[in-house]
């Protein structure tokens, strides 16, 4: 259907004209190229531009789903509330505060592991191939079912694996404890089982990055009679620096986004909510629970500032020190 | 002897962290096996113990009433939509790409860089007034795949590896007047296998357990994904926990399934799509 457009019809008369060939081509190329990209355009402007801009004019009005009343103007208002109103911002900052935290920890706490991961598996080691799948596999488990999974492992009742786990090892001192819903560990089991999930990611990343680092490199140290931490610290870190840079900032956009685990596990398996909500968290529910869109829109708008920060710094960094 | 020792500490520090990521998996596979009363039953859970095909069979038993919803339309609304994502996806973002890499022509660069500057919103701060704007589209199987076939992240993919491609064997096409399309589809398509595969894969990966969309768009179980019934599922009183772990079994047999056959480009995806940002 599309090569009948394509072939010129009209013979050049003269050597002279191969140059308006060549343009009248150019000039069809735009007629092509328009039709190639408008359906994925039109979909990014259907489905992002415009809920975007979106996002923003209804985080200017008071609006609510399934009312009779058009949405009103009410400037920042929704802003003012969220994060200055004594009686709704404390749950707007404390989200806030909770998104940072889990950041906090697992930042650190995944792209440590995935690095101690790819420096354990960048070997020749037999079996390797099998490790690194294991490592990976959870990758590919879709979080709500790795919430199921880690609500029998954290289970608050004596027959939880962990609480059981524990009365083995402390010879019967250990009860039973309620990981999920106590405020002081709701946090950390989100983190874990977070980490659990995504590390392997992570980890095939910077198995990449240490695969690039030449092996003259290590040879010169060893050589040199460097041991196995000096390796590590003067050869293996400086060579992955910026994959390494780029992992950690990866990962705090992708902790920013948490949002499923949450709403599952404090659903249906007794997760302390008010340790564990996070922005997300609480733009679905003020939509969703309480359909006031208008506010659910400024959420929404301070998480893309939060998540853009985060993006552009990561872009600054990946560029500035790969060139 | 010194290295022996090494390999020997090496494998041992790399197993015992295996077999820890290993665990509540293989508790997975277990559980769904055994009797329901023996599952969340401390450590003798793990014991391989009465195993039986029961809880697969009691699944696609229990959930098979227009009110519970039935288990294959679960897989079959979580497949369909994913199809679509999937297959529209790499026709519609890799035919942009290419226009936006190869063509000349007036609008490309700012096109491209409206495309750069989309990849920085997340689907997060679009999803409230999407749900918002297509309120009467709730409940729909469309809905569930729409937003997510054109993607400004694939079209980079895509416009990354076509740039890598050499001009001289477009240029050579073109002299013999093959025209855009014929020169995209028998010479750049043929080409570009791996970037097919591992946009593919990712898309794939990220579309099957696809969970906050659904969660703000579905709630009648006949047009409901597999992710968002799991969750249902699990919240049901009192939670059957050998039946919850086999439909979780069920959940992801798929992706592992793709996994397996297709490590290589599975990792080659997630890793490039990091890197190459």
């Amino acid at each position: 259907m599309s090569t009948a457009v394509s072939p010129s019809p009209t013979p050049a008369p003269s050597p002279a004209a191969a140059r308006p060939t060549t343009q009248r081509r150019r000039s069809r190329d735009w007629v092509h190229a328009l039709l190639m990209t408008a359906p994925a355009l039109a979909g990014l402007i259907a489905f992002v531009a415009v809920p975007f801009g979106y996002a923003v004019v209804l985080s200017l009005h008071k609006a609510r789903l399934g009312s009779d009343r058009p949405p009103a103007f009410v400037g920042l208002e929704q802003y003012r509330r969220i994060l200055t109103d004594p009686d709704l911002s404390g749950r707007f900052l404390h989200a806030l505060l909770n998104n940072l935290t889990f950041a906090l920890a697992v930042v650190p706490l995944q792209t440590g592991l995935a690095l101690a991961l790819a420096v354990l598996l960048n070997r020749k080691l037999r079996a390797i191939g099998l490790f690194r799948a294991v490592f990976f596999l959870p990758v590919v488990f879709p979080m709500a079912l790795v919430a199921v999974i880690w609500r029998l492992i954290l289970a608050r009742s004596d027959q939880g694996i962990l609480n059981s786990l524990l009365h083995q090892l402390s010879f019967g001192h250990w009860g039973s404890f309620d990981w999920l819903g106590s405020p002081l560990t709701a946090m950390a089991s989100v983190v874990v089982l977070s980490v659990w999930q995504g590390v392997g990611f992570q980890m095939v990343i910077l198995l990449a990055g240490l695969q690039a680092i030449p092996d003259e490199r290590y040879e010169a140290a060893q050589l040199d009679r460097a041991s196995r931490w000096q390796q590590f610290r003067h050869v293996t870190l400086p060579g992955i620096r910026t994959t390494l840079i780029f992992v950690a900032l990866l990962t705090s956009v992708l902790s920013f986004r948490v949002f499923d685990q949450v709403y599952i596990l404090v659903r249906g398996g007794g997760l302390n909510e008010n340790a564990t909500r996070t922005v997300m968290y609480e733009a679905v529910t003020t939509a969703f629970d309480q359909n006031n869109i208008g506010r659910a829109s400024a959420i929404t708008v301070v998480f893309f500032l939060i998540v853009l920060v985060l993006t552009l710094v990561q872009r600054r960094v990946a560029r500035g020190d790969d060139a | 002897m010194n290295r022996t020792i090494r390999r020997i500490a090496d494998h041992t520090v790399l197993g015992l962290l295996a077999l820890v990521f290993a665990l509540p998996v293989l508790y997975l596979v277990i559980g769904s096996l055994k009797p329901s009363d023996q599952v969340l039953a401390g450590l003798s859970g793990f014991l391989p113990t009465n195993l039986s095909l029961h809880n697969y069979a009691a699944v696609l038993h229990s959930l098979s009433s227009d009110s519970t919803g039935h288990f294959w339309r679960f897989m079959g609304v979580s497949l369909l939509v994913a199809a679509t994502v999937v297959a529209g996806g790499l026709v519609v973002n890799s035919m942009a790409a290419y226009a936006l890499s190869r063509l000349e022509w007036g609008g490309r660069k700012l096109l491209f860089t409206l495309v750069l500057l989309l990849m920085l919103i997340p689907f997060e701060s679009v999803a409230v007034p999407l749900f918002y704007l297509f309120d009467t589209q709730r409940n729909t199987v469309w809905i569930q795949a729409a937003p997510f076939i054109a993607n400004a992240f694939s079209v980079y993919q895509f416009h990354t590896f076509f740039q890598a491609i050499p001009v001289s064997i477009e240029e050579a096409a073109r002299i013999d007047g093959a025209g855009p399309w014929r020169i995209l589809f028998r010479i750049i398509y043929p080409m570009s296998k791996p970037a097919f595969a591992s946009v593919a894969i990712l898309t794939f990966l990220t579309q099957w357990g696809s969970f906050l969309w659904p969660v703000l768009m579905v709630d009648d179980p006949s047009v409901r994904p597999l992710p968002l019934e799991i969750s249902v599922f699990q919240g049901q009183q009192p939670p059957d926990w050998g039946q919850i772990l086999a439909f979780g079994v069920l959940l992801v047999l798929p992706v592992v399934v793709v996994f397996a056959f297709f490590q290589r480009w599975f990792v080659q995806g997630v890793a490039g799509s990091a890197v190459k940002e």
